[in-house]
């Protein structure tokens, strides 16, 4: 069969417009789950067949599309997402957060500011925030509809008074326009403050069937307690490339007796600190 | 100087190169057709048709090429296609009284109106490796009969006149179709069946075998398993009737299973039913027994809390696809996540230490 015999972004009108429909239905209520009939995917479940179907429902032939994952535009699932969208729906693709209109991520959000024109589109694993405090559905769109998040509280509590701090570090829970507990996806928490922001952010979990949605200049807030106010941390460095003391950064390991360097996540961002001249640690001086 | 690993997309051409040879393996050697594995490796074509939920055993058999013989692999390979399908319609319920069968069995009776009819099996085959397979060439031939005249009632009708056995509600509604609408629970019988007869046969064979083995017990009897071709008739709307539009050959299983009753209702066996694409009996069966488990609130009984008494448990774990796929997707990167992890273990260690210090010192 060849690529010409499926639509374009490769789902058919129908089902976009159901999944049109679920989007629709979930930036109206931001942070609801809305249950979506997902579709089998020519890539494995949990390796992003809901970002993959809510870009293909959103994408127009003049997008600019972006995907990247864990930050960076070319690790090999993001390349694969690309090449899966520049076959089948033949639209530009950049790696320049500024350039993209419609941004396909997993575990980051990007560290430049998205605007009003731009959609960012997450890859979700488990969409429900309280699945690992109750592992039944029945029982969670129950706790959802009546607003009873006290589970939540609670194990925010006991990781307090067994840690000393609230150990989640990444889908750190937050609460929506003062309504629903929504898990942001698996991205550092260090993002978290970001999910406030101009750009509409569409969330989409394939395997389990769900779409949610945070508008633009949405509360987010992260949970959290008076006396144990919500830290975004990050690792205490700056980027050993570009010097900037502000981005979520990697730890790579560099030799045998474990040296280490850090870099930051976001790719597109450190690279273009560079081009601008910024320097780091272990930057190459420049030749001239 | 450190450079970021770059160039994923020529490692993933290069991989993909490197399969498409593993997968033709040794040139030398004669390679495979699509028809030889359609008829001569027919039980895996007939999985593959059952899990992928879509009839057709030349594609099924060009998945198992395709897929180098990883049944869940050919699997997904075949739901990926199938979601591409256009929805014409659909059939007609299939009149499996009415079916051809090549093999017809009952446990509960020893002998039924039709026979006992053994078919290609391989229950009383003694399990030794036919070192003559290994030659070429071999052209076995079975004696063949005329077929037999008249009905081959089901068994569990006889069950069922008399009132023994639990009637099945009637109903010409339309089923929910899980493959267009999401799964939300509690899902009713029918999705639970749509949804066991996809799911992956050693899950639903170890379901079903928890359950004889007291996790949700329920007493079953191979009422009836028969295999056999049977039509399908699509309503044309344009002709104004239905037309027999092809063949499937199918497995399907009643069981048996033990009696309620109480004050007020006599006692009366209950059922488990299977159904399944191609011969997969062992599919058919187990479907039968985790269908009856999960029958135990419509028909007023206790649940144990066992695991194929759970049907949220049950259907959100049957599916092979939507397992491998989030198993397997610990291997993509994680080191965003890991790397706030490990700030955090980190400084609760940082934080422990001093606080020992502290205490040492004091």
């Amino acid at each position: 069969m060849t690529d010409q015999a499926y639509n374009f972004a490769y789902l058919d009108e129908q089902t976009k417009r159901m999944i049109r429909r679920a989007i629709l239905k979930g930036v109206a209520i931001p942070g609801y789950q809305v249950p979506f009939a997902s579709r089998e995917m020519p890539m494995p479940y949990g390796w992003g067949t809901g970002g993959v179907q809510v870009s293909a429902a959103c994408l127009t032939p003049s997008d600019t599309f972006k995907v990247i994952d864990q930050g960076a535009d070319d690790t090999t699932n993001a390349v694969s997402i690309r090449k899966f969208f520049e076959r089948t729906a033949q639209v530009a693709t950049t790696e320049h957060t500024a350039e993209a209109t419609v941004i396909q991520t997993r575990h980051r959000i990007p560290e430049a500011p998205l605007g009003e024109d731009q959609i960012l589109v997450y890859q979700v694993p488990i969409p429900e925030p309280l699945r690992f405090l109750e592992p039944r559905e029945t029982e969670t769109r129950k706790m959802h509809s009546l607003e009873e998040y006290g589970l939540m509280h609670v194990k925010l509590y006991e990781d307090i008074a067994r840690h000393g701090h609230i150990a989640t570090s990444y889908a750190y829970p937050v609460k929506v326009e003062g309504r629903y507990v929504m898990d942001p996806s698996p991205i550092p928490k260090f993002d978290n403050p970001k999910l406030e922001m101009a750009a509409i952010q569409l969330f989409g979990a394939g395997r389990e069937q769900r779409i949610y949605a945070i508008p633009p200049y949405t509360r987010v807030v992260s949970l959290d307690f008076e006396d144990h106010p919500f830290d975004p941390s990050k690792a205490d460095h700056p980027c050993d490339l570009c010097g900037a003391d502000h981005t979520y950064l990697d730890e790579v390991i560099v030799d045998d007796a474990g040296g280490r360097m850090f870099v930051c996540s976001d790719t597109d961002y450190c690279a273009g600190r560079q081009a601008a001249g910024h320097r780091g640690r272990l930057s190459e001086e420049d030749a001239a | 100087m450190y450079v970021a690993v770059k160039g994923g997309e020529r490692a993933i051409d290069n991989a993909h190169a490197w399969l498409a040879e593993e997968r033709r393996g040794d040139t030398a050697v004669a390679e495979l057709t699509v028809a030889q594995i359609r008829e001569q490796m027919s039980l895996a074509v007939n999985r593959v048709m059952a899990e992928g939920s879509l009839y057709d055993p030349d594609l099924a058999a060009l998945a198992i090429k395709q897929s180098r013989g990883d049944l869940i692999e050919a699997i997904f390979l075949i739901r990926a296609y199938r979601t591409t399908l256009p929805r014409i319609g659909h059939a007609e319920p299939v009149d499996t009284g009415a079916m051809a069968c090549d093999r017809r069995i009952s446990a509960t009776f020893k002998d039924v109106p039709g026979g006992q009819v053994l078919g290609p099996t391989f229950d009383y085959t003694h399990r030794l490796l036919d070192f003559a397979l290994e030659a070429e060439g071999l052209d076995p031939r079975a004696e063949t009969a005329a077929p037999q005249e008249g009905e081959m009632p089901r068994v569990t009708e006889y069950l069922d006149r008399d009132g023994l056995i639990q009637a099945e509600e009637h109903s010409d509604e339309a089923p929910p179709d899980m493959t267009r609408q999401p799964m939300e629970y509690p899902a009713g019988r029918p999705l639970r069946l749509q949804a066991l007869t996809r799911g992956d046969e050693g899950f639903v064979l170890s379901m079903a075998y928890s359950t004889q083995r007291g996790y949700g017990r329920n007493h079953p009897f191979v009422g009836e398993l028969r295999i056999g071709r049977v039509s399908v008739e699509m309503d044309i709307p344009e002709l104004g009737f239905a037309v027999d539009i092809g063949e499937v050959t199918l497995t399907e299983c009643e069981t048996v299973n033990q009696f309620t009753g109480s004050r007020t209702e006599p006692a009366q066996f209950t059922r488990g039913y299977g159904l399944v694409f191609g011969q997969t009996e062992r599919k058919a069966i187990s479907m039968a027994l985790v269908d009856r488990a999960l029958r135990w609130e419509e028909l007023g009984e206790d649940s144990e809390g066992a695991p194929a008494q759970d049907e949220e448990f049950v259907l959100a774990h049957a599916d092979n696809i939507q397992a491998t796929g989030f198993l397997e997707h610990i291997k993509l990167p994680h080191y965003v996540d890991f790397q706030s992890e490990l700030e955090l273990v980190r400084k609760l260690r940082r934080e422990a230490a001093q606080s020992d210090m502290k205490e040492a010192a004091e």
